[in-house]
C-alpha cells in the first residue's frame, strides 16, 4: 500500500470520509481557541462539566422530535446554558465558588440525562448520538458544525481583548469599568455551542476531548495566546485526520480513535515538548551567562 | 480648595462589623496623602470604599463628580495571574483601556506612549519579556507604567512598596512625586513612617476610628501613634448595635 492510498485515497473515494474531515477541520478551528482560553482561565474541568450537562437536553430533544438535528442541538444548547447560568448565579450570589457549583449542577444534569437515556436506551439512534457518529455526519450536521465554528471565530475576534484581560487581571478590568461579567458569560455560551457542535461528531461524552486535549498539549509548545491557539487548532486537526485514517484502515470506532490520538499527542508533549516538559526538567541544557 | 473625596460620618465594613468607623473629612484635590495605621485598621477597606468597590454601611461618601474611570487603583494583592502568557508591553498597553476599550485599534502613538512609560519606570528594554520572568519589584514597576498610561486625576495605591527593595521604591516614589507635581490626587497606604515623613505632605492615621488627619508632622506625633496601637484587632461577635450620630 503506497502513501497516497494510505493517507489520501480514503478521502477521495468516500464522501462520508470527506464530510467527516471537513467537520473535524471546522471543529478544530472553533475548539482550539475555546480550549486554550479554558486552560488559561483554569476552567479545564468546566468544559468537562458542560459537556456532560448537554446530555439531558439532547435526550429530551430526541424524545420530543426523534432524530432531529435541530431539536436535539437546541435541547443540548439550552441544557448547557441552564447549567452554566445556574452555576454562575450561585457563584455570584453565595460565597460558594464556581468549581463547586458547576460540579453540583452538571451532576444533576448528568443524572437526569442518564435517567432519560436508560428509559429510552434501547434505541440505536439515540446511542449513536450519545457516543458519536462522525462518519455519519450529513450535510445538515456539517452545515451546523461549520456555522458554529464561523460564529465562534467571529465572536472571539470581537470579545478577544476583553476575554484575555478578564482572564489575566480581572480586578483591573473591574476597576476601569470593563465588561468583565458580560465577556465571561458570552464565552461560556461559546463553549456550550462548540460542545453541541462536537457532540454531533464525537458524542456528548467525548466532545470535550477535542477541545481540552489539544489545548493542554499546546502549552508545552507555545508561550503566547496567539501561538497557543494556533497550535491547539493544528493539533486538534492533525489528531482528527490521523484518527479518521486509523478508524478507516484498522476499523476502529472513529470518535475514540480521534480522541486517543489527541491523548497520545498530549502525552508526547508532556514528555518531550520544548517548554516545561519532563525532558526540559530532567535533561536541562547548560545555563547561560546572563 | 476643592475636594476629590468628601466623607461625612462614613462607616465601611463587612457583615455589619465596621472596619472604618465614623470617618469625616475630605481629601483635597491635588493632595498627596499617606494612609497609615496598624494591620486591620481599615486602610484597604477605605480605599475600596473610595474606589466604589464597596458601599458605605452608613454615612455619605461623595466623589464630587469623579467617574470610575478617573480613578487608578493599585490593589494590595492584585488578582493578577502572573503566569499568564502576556508580555510586559502588552500589560502596560492595558493602561490605554479608556481609549481603546474592546474594539478600537492600538495606534503607533499609543504604542510609543507605552514604551515611554516603560522607560520612565526604568524598564526600557523589557517590553518583549513575558511577565512570568519578572521579579516582584520589576512587576511593580510594570504596574506603575500601566498607571502612567491611565493618566487618571486620582490615584489610589494600596501598600505599593511592600516587599519592594529600596532602589525600586526610590524610583517609584519619584513617579509618585511627578504625579503630585502634575496636580493629581494621590492616596497611598504605607507602613514606613520615615518614608511618609519624607515624601508625603499629608497623612490620615486610622485605627478603625480616625486618629489624626492633616499635615504629616502634626499627625505622626507620639501620642497619636500610641493611640493607634491600642486598637483591638479582633471584632466582637457580640458587639452592640452602634447608634452614634443617630438622633
Amino acid at each position: 500500500m503506497d502513501l497516497h492510498a494510505a493517507l489520501i485515497q480514503p478521502f477521495i473515494e468516500f464522501g462520508f470520509m470527506r464530510r467527516a474531515l471537513a467537520a473535524c477541520l471546522a471543529l478544530s478551528l472553533g475548539c482550539g481557541p475555546a480550549g486554550t482560553l479554558l486552560v488559561l482561565r483554569r476552567m479545564s474541568l468546566v468544559g468537562d462539566a458542560l459537556s456532560h450537562a448537554v446530555l439531558p437536553g439532547a435526550a429530551i430533544g430526541f424524545m420530543i422530535a426523534g432524530l432531529s438535528l435541530v431539536v436535539m442541538s437546541f435541547g443540548g444548547f439550552i441544557a448547557g446554558l441552564v447549567v452554566a447560568g445556574l452555576s454562575g448565579l450561585v457563584a455570584r450570589v453565595t460565597p460558594q465558588r464556581e468549581d463547586a457549583s458547576f460540579a453540583a449542577f452538571y451532576l444533576i444534569s448528568l443524572a437526569l440525562g442518564v435517567l432519560i437515556v436508560s428509559t429510552h436506551g434501547s434505541n440505536v439512534d439515540l446511542m449513536h448520538v450519545l457516543f458519536g457518529t462522525i462518519l455519519a455526519v450529513d450535510d445538515a450536521s456539517l452545515l451546523l458544525i461549520v456555522s458554529i465554528a464561523t460564529l465562534t471565530l467571529f465572536i472571539l475576534a470581537v470579545i478577544g481583548r476583553g476575554l484575555i484581560v478578564e482572564c489575566f487581571d480581572p480586578g483591573f478590568l473591574r476597576a476601569v469599568g470593563g465588561p468583565g461579567a458580560t465577556v465571561h458569560f458570552v464565552f461560556l455560551v461559546l463553549v456550550v455551542m462548540n460542545l453541541v457542535a462536537g457532540f454531533h461528531a464525537l458524542g456528548t461524552l467525548m466532545a470535550v476531548g477535542l477541545m481540552m486535549l489539544p489545548a493542554a498539549a499546546a502549552r508545552f509548545w507555545a508561550g503566547e495566546v496567539a501561538t497557543l491557539t494556533a497550535t491547539s487548532s493544528a493539533i486538534a486537526f492533525a489528531s482528527a485526520y490521523t484518527g479518521l485514517l486509523l478508524s478507516y484502515h484498522v476499523n476502529l470506532p472513529s470518535g475514540p480513535a480521534i480522541i486517543l490520538v489527541a491523548g497520545g499527542v498530549y502525552i508526547v508533549s508532556v514528555v518531550a515538548g520544548p517548554r516545561g516538559s519532563l525532558w526540559a526538567r530532567f535533561l536541562p541544557r547548560r545555563h547561560l551567562e546572563a | 480648595m476643592t475636594a476629590a473625596f468628601s466623607l461625612h460620618d462614613v462607616t465601611l465594613g463587612y457583615d455589619r462589623h465596621p472596619a472604618v468607623h465614623h470617618l469625616t473629612g475630605s481629601f483635597a484635590a491635588g493632595s498627596l496623602t499617606a494612609l497609615v495605621g496598624p494591620n486591620g485598621s481599615g486602610k484597604s477597606t477605605l480605599l475600596k470604599g473610595l474606589m466604589g468597590l464597596m458601599a458605605p454601611l452608613d454615612g455619605r461618601l461623595e466623589r464630587n463628580g469623579l467617574r470610575q474611570s478617573d480613578i487608578a487603583y493599585l490593589p494590595q494583592q492584585a488578582e493578577i495571574d502572573r503566569s499568564f502568557p502576556i508580555s510586559v508591553i502588552e500589560t502596560v498597553l492595558l493602561g490605554h483601556w479608556q481609549t481603546i476599550g474592546l474594539f478600537r485599534p492600538l495606534t503607533r502613538t499609543l504604542r510609543r506612549q507605552a514604551e515611554e512609560a516603560l522607560v520612565a519606570v526604568g524598564l526600557g528594554d523589557f517590553g518583549r519579556r513575558p511577565i512570568a520572568s519578572l521579579s516582584a519589584g520589576q512587576f511593580q514597576r510594570v504596574l506603575f507604567a500601566r498607571m502612567l498610561l491611565q493618566d487618571c486625576p486620582v490615584i489610589l495605591l494600596d501598600e505599593p512598596f511592600t516587599a519592594i527593595d529600596t532602589r525600586t521604591t526610590a524610583d517609584l516614589l519619584r513617579v509618585v512625586a511627578r504625579w503630585h507635581g502634575e496636580g493629581r490626587t494621590i492616596i497611598a497606604v504605607l507602613h514606613d513612617l520615615d518614608q511618609v515623613r519624607e515624601s508625603f505632605p499629608d497623612t490620615l492615621l486610622i485605627a478603625r476610628e480616625p486618629v489624626g488627619w492633616g499635615a504629616t508632622t502634626e499627625v505622626l506625633r507620639a501620642e497619636h501613634l500610641f493611640r493607634a496601637r491600642q486598637m483591638a484587632e479582633a471584632w466582637d461577635d457580640r458587639a452592640e448595635v452602634c447608634w452614634r450620630g443617630v438622633a
